[in-house]
């Protein structure tokens, strides 16, 4: 069984967990950095047609979007012409007893999976687990992370978090539990690491008959399914075995094959700050003689179309998960993925999460405020999606319902005084008369604010009465 | 089943009773950005971002391509390598290293693919600014198995194959065939950050960049 975000403390206490870790914090750092200067430099190549591809990336998702029943009837009608077999999920139990059901028809209780972003938020593993299936990890941050009993807090990189000595620990630890050893004697060195974590995938590899995936795209007019991914577990898994299922958000579609050549230079460059990634495997359907016999998508809801009725929401819909704006967000830099509470954490989780899981905990109606709205997330997502926007939005939303009675009642109040301005001159007149007895450190729950800021003097008189005094009478 | 695709669908639409009902569903095709970017000769542009993988390039004349196979195959100490079955045997002219034919009829067993010393392939398209070999499964390609599963892959691109950006490549393509799209050999970069190249895909790639004779 492995760990899960449930039980995890709203963002602010998380997060002061998490910044008092000078390990994490000086990890973070020098990762985010690094693909920070990578990406930019990739991005600066194409010169002004970034600009041109990004809002053509948005301009496709966002009509995708509008349109959305059609392309998954188109998408659905291609897979199936070419050999697949389409199944529909409302929630994440649905589509976890769908796969479930599915992996128990091929008779095999093992499965090799790709890192895939969907599963984790439906907590496919556990529910395979729950029904005697091992699900295997194969992306190495992924491996790291399960072999860890850890969470990741990345969308890119799971591991970020840790270090390499964490990381042979881990290997030393656990690898010998699932399947191959750690070598003796290994180091730290990354590439004994890697090393390491070949020899123990190969033979599973050869060995599983069943994979699941996720897909970065699904192109509603082909029927095609495509995967970027670097180390190759990702081709591994979509064409050796038998069985391949793949569980794939509705909002993951693109219209048309050409619109493929948008994403394909946006999504790399974006992410790992690569010109392309080292491997993208496309299939349709099934090929006979290549590739597994057997392929089933799963189109998942889980949410989505709570946050596609949201005309302001709508957008984050737009994400293709690159990450690019978790490694440019200084809050996400001294937090880490963690204190988010969710699979998709940073800028993007803030507002995704929330409205696929709908504000009713105190950890998602945490989550609009984890951010200081710098705007830099938004101006790096090469779909344009205007992240502090939805922020702003989803706090009006949290503002509007049951909570923060105190917060409210102190804005009902500052309504009425600055509503009127004789109620407003007679407070500062009060305020101004009283400058003296204001305590340094505010009492109650204020006293929060306070402990960390200085209280503002209060002026002998406003400059209202300043203005009144001086300056009425000369023109 | 069918429940819940009727449901999931009635949410979507409910989900979008903003858009208009005459809003057109297809899109008209603009394409606002370019083909390519003006990087330099796609050959020479394609071998540097060749190199800046890591892959091994070598550009040679058409008339002396059997013999850098053979050198190549010599060089890498490869025996036995796998080959597509539709693959140019010319190209072997000169080696005495064994071909292993692999075909969808009669497919190579994994544990063998996992034994050869290399594989060596030809290509569909490359595409120069971005450094990627697209392989798309034709006879002389092969079975996605066989450039996955070897630690070595010789891959032959003639110069007519290369295209500057993505979007021509993606023009010449077709979906319905199982595609591959190579950009230097497997890596990760999941350790802090340090690419290490060679993870589960070959370790190496090699690349023999065929000018015209």
């Amino acid at each position: 069984m492995s760990a899960t975000f449930l039980g995890i403390p709203p963002f602010p206490e998380a997060a002061h967990e998490a910044v008092n870790d000078s390990r994490l914090r000086h990890n973070l750092r020098k990762a985010t950095h690094t693909i920070r200067d990578k990406r930019a430099s990739v991005v600066t190549e194409l010169e002004d047609d970034w600009e041109r591809l990004r809002s053509e990336g948005a301009a496709i998702k966002n009509h995708t979007l509008r349109h959305l029943d059609h392309y998954l009837e188109q998408l659905e009608a291609s897979v199936e012409r070419a050999g697949g077999h389409v199944h529909w999920a409302a929630d994440a139990a649905e589509a976890n007893a769908i796969v479930t059901r599915l992996v128990q028809a091929t008779g095999e209780t093992d499965v090799v999976k790709v890192k895939s972003m969907a599963t984790q938020e439906i907590e496919l593993n556990n529910a395979l687990a729950e029904a005697g299936i091992t699900a295997y990890e194969t992306d190495l941050a992924e491996l790291i992370v399960q072999l860890g009993d850890d969470l990741p807090s990345h969308i890119l990189v799971p591991a970020i978090h840790l270090g390499r000595s964490q990381i042979r620990e881990i290997f030393l630890d656990q690898m010998a539990e699932w399947g191959v050893p750690a070598p003796a004697g290994l180091t730290d060195d990354p590439r004994a690491l890697a090393e390491a974590a070949r020899v123990h995938l190969r033979e599973r590899f050869l060995r599983t008959r069943t994979a699941i995936s996720g897909a970065n795209f699904a192109v509603a007019d082909s029927g095609t399914l495509v995967v970027l991914e670097s180390e190759g577990n990702g081709r591994m898994c979509l064409t050796l075995p038998e069985t391949l299922i793949s569980v794939v958000g509705i909002e993951k579609i693109v219209p048309t094959w050409a619109d493929l050549e948008v994403f394909m230079q946006t999504l790399p460059r974006s992410s790992t700050g690569e010109r392309m990634n080292p491997y993208t495997s496309t299939w349709t359907g099934v090929t006979p003689g290549d590739g597994p016999q057997e392929f089933h998508l799963v189109l998942l809801d889980n949410g989505r179309t709570d946050v596609l009725a949201d005309t302001v929401g709508r957008q984050a819909l737009r994400c293709i998960r690159c990450s690019a704006c978790l490694n440019t967000c200084p809050v996400y830099e001294r937090t880490g993925g963690h204190a988010y509470g969710s699979v998709y954490p940073g800028p993007i989780g803030a507002i995704l999460t929330p409205q696929l899981r709908g504000m009713s905990s105190e950890v998602d109606e945490a989550l609009p405020y984890a951010s200081s709205l710098c705007g830099a997330c938004y101006e790096v997502c090469p779909v344009a999606i205007d992240i502090p926007e939805v922020l702003v939005h989803l706090r009006e939303e949290v503002a509007a319902g049951p909570g923060h009675l105190g917060e409210k009642a102190m804005m009902k109040g500052a309504e009425a005084v600055f509503g009127s301005s004789r109620a407003l001159d007679a407070a500062q007149r009060a305020a101004g008369a009283a400058r003296n007895l204001v305590p340094r450190h505010l009492p109650g729950m204020a006293g929060a604010w306070t402990d960390t800021r200085d209280l503002p003097d209060v002026p002998a008189e406003s400059f209202r009465q300043w203005w009144n005094k001086h300056e009425k009478g000369q023109s | 089943m069918s429940t819940s695709r009727e449901r999931v669908l009635a949410r979507v639409r409910a989900a979008l009773t903003d858009v208009p009902a005459d809003e057109p569903v297809v899109r008209p095709v603009e394409r606002p950005y370019a083909d390519s970017h003006g990087m330099g000769d796609a050959l020479e542009v394609l071998e540097d971002r060749l190199r800046d993988y890591k892959a091994l390039v070598r550009r040679v004349p058409a008339d002396r391509l059997a013999q850098e196979v053979a050198d190549a195959l010599e060089r890498r100490g490869a025996k036995a390598v796998a080959v597509p079955d539709g693959i140019d045997a010319d190209w072997f002219a000169r080696t005495g290293a064994e071909r292993r034919p692999d075909s969808r009829d009669r497919p190579l067993e994994l544990r063998e693919l996992d034994r050869v010393d290399g594989v060596v392939t030809a290509c569909a398209v490359a595409i120069a600014e971005t450094g990627t070999i697209v392989l798309d499964g034709g006879p002389d390609q092969g079975r996605r198995a066989i450039t996955l599963v070897p630690d070595y892959h010789l891959c032959v691109v003639r110069a007519e194959q290369v295209v500057d950006g993505v979007p021509e490549a993606v023009r010449q393509l077709d979906p319905a065939q199982p595609l591959t799209w190579i950009s230097g050999p497997s890596a990760t970069s999941d350790i802090e950050l340090n690419r290490v190249e060679g993870v589960h895909g070959p370790r190496t790639l090699e690349v023999l960049l065929v000018d015209p004779a």
